[in-house]
């Protein structure tokens, strides 16, 4: 239980990370709040900024919040004995984790820029992969049998 | 309630906030730089010029940055005008600001370019923003871009921070369109060969200045008969 809380409260940090990026490159709010490098307007300007047509922070949106969806559906008390969940959520940090890898390559070797808030990302979404690996080989929670409903026994 | 969700709800609100404040204050244009000033005065700037103080034509331009067809003569038609008549010293370029009232950020952009020519670096900001002039078609909040652009051309960003916030140079972009309104000027580009106002029916080329060159100097060397 204690990684899908995790989990979500990471993915909700990076949710407003992705949001603040994606209304910037919607053009709300002006010049991005990044320090005098300009590393984030190089990057935010640059031809990677979009991808398939839309912000590449846009994906980032819907990334944490599915991450952040499937982790409270995770944490339902219904739910919280399900290992698939552990699955999903690993399934989800990894795409994020891969297409992380991606960007920060592309800032690195072909932008030559680092923005500080696609690192900020990029070690939120570390992280939640991280986790959520580890709350794969976490043993499953055990549900008392005494407050699980009781089966229907044998009519006498 | 459990704690959890608690946690979870203070750390949204909180975050949310955030992202408010940091748009709210993002800067934007500052309104020093995109709006017109309050008051005009002459400073007694005349303009960027590229060529020879001692060509024997001078083409003023009245410009606006927002301007498709600007952008198409600058990026298209000046570059071949230097290589034959600037460069060459028979003709010296003068740019002056003339920003349209129905263009949201040119006198944004044009104060840009006044910021970056305070260091030196009027003419690469000019060939950035002309360059990208995508900025131009989406209508968005160009600051950011043209900070980036400014980097590009070589411009010490603080500098042009300050430059930018404090709106520096709007009264002299301000000077320079009052100054293009009593030369009637009523479109950009609009040209002037020393002084005289140029009509053209299409955008000129190289060819056209050539021409308007080529006859300014060969009435120059016309001896004046005697009396």
């Amino acid at each position: 239980m204690r990684h899908r809380q995790a989990i979500a409260l990471l993915a909700l940090v990076g949710l407003f990370v992705a949001l603040y990026l994606w209304l910037h490159a919607l053009g709300f709010g002006g010049a991005i709040k990044c320090g005098a490098s300009g590393g984030c307007e190089t990057v935010q300007t640059s031809q990677w900024a979009v991808f398939l047509g839309m912000p590449v922070a846009f994906y980032g949106v819907v990334g944490y919040l599915a991450l952040l969806v499937v982790a409270l559906a995770a944490l339902r008390p219904t739910a919280l004995a399900q290992r698939r969940w552990n699955s999903l959520l690993a399934a989800l940090a990894s795409v994020g984790f891969l297409f992380t890898i991606y960007l920060t390559y592309l800032e690195l070797f072909v932008i030559h820029a680092l923005c500080r808030w696609c690192v900020g990302s990029a070690v939120i979404v570390t992280l939640t992969w991280i986790v959520s690996l580890l709350s794969l080989r976490s043993p499953g929670i055990r549900t008392d049998p005494a407050a699980s409903p009781q089966q229907p026994g044998p009519r006498v | 309630m459990n704690r959890f969700y608690v946690v979870l709800t203070v750390v949204a609100v909180v975050l949310g906030i955030t992202v408010f404040m940091l748009l709210r204050t993002g800067g934007g244009a500052p309104a020093a730089a995109a709006g017109p000033p309050p008051t005009v005065a002459d400073d007694g700037f005349r303009g960027y010029s590229l060529g020879q103080a001692s060509a024997p034509v001078e083409i003023t331009e009245y410009l606006d940055f927002e301007c498709p067809v600007c952008a198409t003569f600058a990026t298209v038609q000046l570059p071949t005008i230097k290589e034959q008549l600037i460069n060459t010293g028979r003709v010296r370029w003068k740019f002056r600001d003339y920003p349209l009232p129905i263009h949201k950020y040119s006198r944004f952009a044009a104060h840009a370019a006044q910021c970056a020519g305070a260091q030196g670096r009027y003419f690469e900001m000019q060939d950035q923003l002309f360059a990208h002039h995508q900025w131009a078609q989406t209508g968005k909040d160009p600051s950011s871009l043209f900070r980036s652009l400014a980097q590009a051309a070589g411009v010490d960003l603080n500098a042009y921070d300050a430059c930018m916030q404090a709106g520096r140079y709007a009264q002299r972009i301000e000077y320079s369109r009052k100054e293009g309104d009593s030369l009637r000027v009523d479109g950009t580009p609009t040209f002037f060969a020393n002084g005289k106002k140029l009509d053209f029916r299409r955008l000129p080329g190289s060819d056209d200045f050539k021409a308007i060159a080529d006859s300014i100097i060969a009435h120059a060397r016309t001896p004046k008969p005697r009396s």
